[in-house]
């Protein structure tokens, strides 16, 4: 295995003579950046099956994947990010089984991905996957976790089974309140094993699936071989890989990664769609907020004055979908409709690009902010919360015309 | 050290590192308080974590994380040897503290 890492340094090119992604390490919104430390410790590293990934922790492997990789429409498998809370389970399709019980499943079923394929309908989804942290690592404070940049996403066609048609044949009780996810993953020492729950409503919602491919390929282990949840629409966190265990339970699930953590202050950023988990002060971060992202030109990059140049990128919500991206050449004074590439689903990004011809010498400020069809906006101030979610900041990215 | 010289170290160490990119390639800056930081640490993950969350986090932020790892992960460590750690993270990878280094 070749496991060479490359420094992700201040100039462009360094060990090897691969050309360092820039925008890693570009200032976002109001000159917020990755701290120091994130950027001395992360380098290019290439997990097994992928290519070289800007590696933020190596064990558990945290990586992001360099934002040049969106200007594709669907993110390659193995450039895709990875996150894991512990070590990435080894597992082999022939012996993998999923077991559904509970006490409001009215029968306990366990199946092989044989029987899986055998007797249920496959479905397909294009949907975003993105880390409820990504972007952390550009909030000003900075707050502690992964210091994410802006690549702990991917989209994707997801393709498997509906969780709905497991969990009618398996039979779903009146009593039914959450259905709750746990895979092949294992806590380190007594630490609490990495388990989710889903509002019944959510879990039964007909694009919500067991996927066994991502872009018409086996999952990567290290994005949940051989089976995870996708739910469209909510971040990553309740899309848990590598699943062998479904419980209908009659109660909330209030294990740590439910209760304590993955929360954001009530209220804060609208109301909660998931009732069972609220408590008095919090509510889980559920559905992704609306957001944007200038893919190309790398920010930073130079331009040529009197020469046009395309910008493009992405924008992408919670499912309700994009309605307009704008842009604005002059801080914001005045916005412009940019170009909206074919919309490949709700739960899709949407690629956009805007074409401007940067006059004169100096610095060209671009700005970009998507509105989601349902009325949503991205947030022209950071809303600062203690996990540092849901950073959808309009983004800002200089130029440099010569 | 300066944060010029800090940055500078931490440049010259990662190319290094670059020959070989794994965890052995991470190491924290020397200081009193080290070898128990790298024992009681990397008992579950990689020490890029510290640096990682560097340079922000003033005593209580590590104090917290650190009290964390004991009391939900399960870190196996005595008071001793939590106050020597937190202790040892201030004083390098503290708010306040130089640029971090990773030599």
């Amino acid at each position: 295995m070749d496991r060479r890492g490359f420094l992700l340094g201040t100039s462009g090119t360094l060990a090897g003579g691969l050309l360092v992604p820039r925008i890693v390490l570009a200032a976002g919104a109001d000159g917020e950046a990755l701290p120091a430390g994130t950027l001395a410790s992360s380098v290019l590293d290439a997990l097994p099956g992928k290519r070289p990934l800007i590696k933020r922790t190596f064990r558990p492997p945290n990586y992001e994947t360099p934002v040049e990789v969106f200007r594709e429409a669907y993110t390659p498998n193995d450039a895709f990010y990875v996150r894991w809370h512990s070590a990435v389970p080894e597992l082999a399709l022939a012996d993998w089984r999923l077991r559904i019980a509970g006490p409001a499943a009215q029968t306990p079923r366990e199946y092989s991905h044989a029987e899986i394929l055998r007797r249920f309908k496959w479905h397909e989804v294009a949907a975003v996957n993105q880390c409820s942290g990504n972007r952390r690592g550009l909030f000003s404070p900075h707050v502690p976790g992964v210091q994410w940049g802006y690549g702990a996403m991917g989209n994707a066609v997801w393709g498997g089974v509906r969780l709905k048609d497991l969990l009618e044949d398996a039979g779903i009780a009146t009593a039914a309140v959450e259905v709750v996810a746990n895979g092949a993953d294992a806590p380190m020492l007594t630490g609490p094993d990495f388990v989710k729950s889903l509002p019944m409503w959510k879990a039964l919602d007909p694009d919500t699936l067991l996927a066994f491919e991502m872009n018409g390929a086996p999952l990567p282990s290290s994005n949940g071989f051989p089976a995870r949840l996708v739910v469209p629409g909510w971040t990553a966190t309740y899309w848990i890989k590598s699943v062998t265990d479904v419980t209908v339970s009659d109660k909330a699930f209030d294990g740590f990664w439910m209760k304590t953590a993955y929360r954001v202050p009530k209220g804060m950023f609208g109301a909660s769609d998931f009732d069972s988990q609220d408590t008095e002060q919090n509510s889980p971060i559920t559905s992704i907020k609306v957001n944007s992202l200038i893919v190309g030109p790398a920010p930073g990059s130079a331009l040529a004055a009197g020469r046009r140049v395309e910008v493009t990128g992405i924008a992408w919500d919670g499912g309700s979908g994009i309605r307009v991206v704008e842009v604005s050449l002059d801080g914001g004074a005045t916005w412009r409709k940019a170009k909206l590439g074919r919309d490949l689903g709700r739960y899709s990004w949407r690629q956009w690009r805007y074409d401007f011809e940067p006059k004169a010498a100096g610095t060209a400020t671009v700005l970009a902010r998507a509105v989601a069809r349902d009325g949503a906006t991205q947030a022209e101030k950071l809303v600062h919360n203690p996990a540092g979610y849901h950073h959808n900041l309009v983004q800002r990215a200089d130029y440099h015309v010569a | 050290m300066s944060r010029k010289l800090g940055a500078a170290a931490a440049l010259a160490l990662s190319i290094v590192a670059a020959a070989q990119a794994d965890e052995s390639s991470v190491a924290l800056a020397p200081g009193e308080g080290l070898e128990r930081v790298q024992a009681a640490c990397a008992m579950c993950h990689s020490l890029d974590y510290i640096v990682m969350n560097s340079p922000f986090q003033d005593r209580a932020g590590w104090e917290k994380t650190v009290t964390k790892m004991v009391k939900v992960m399960g870190a196996p460590l005595t008071a001793e040897d939590t106050a020597a750690i937190v202790a040892y993270l201030d004083a390098r990878y503290g708010k306040v503290a130089p640029a971090p280094s990773t030599q």
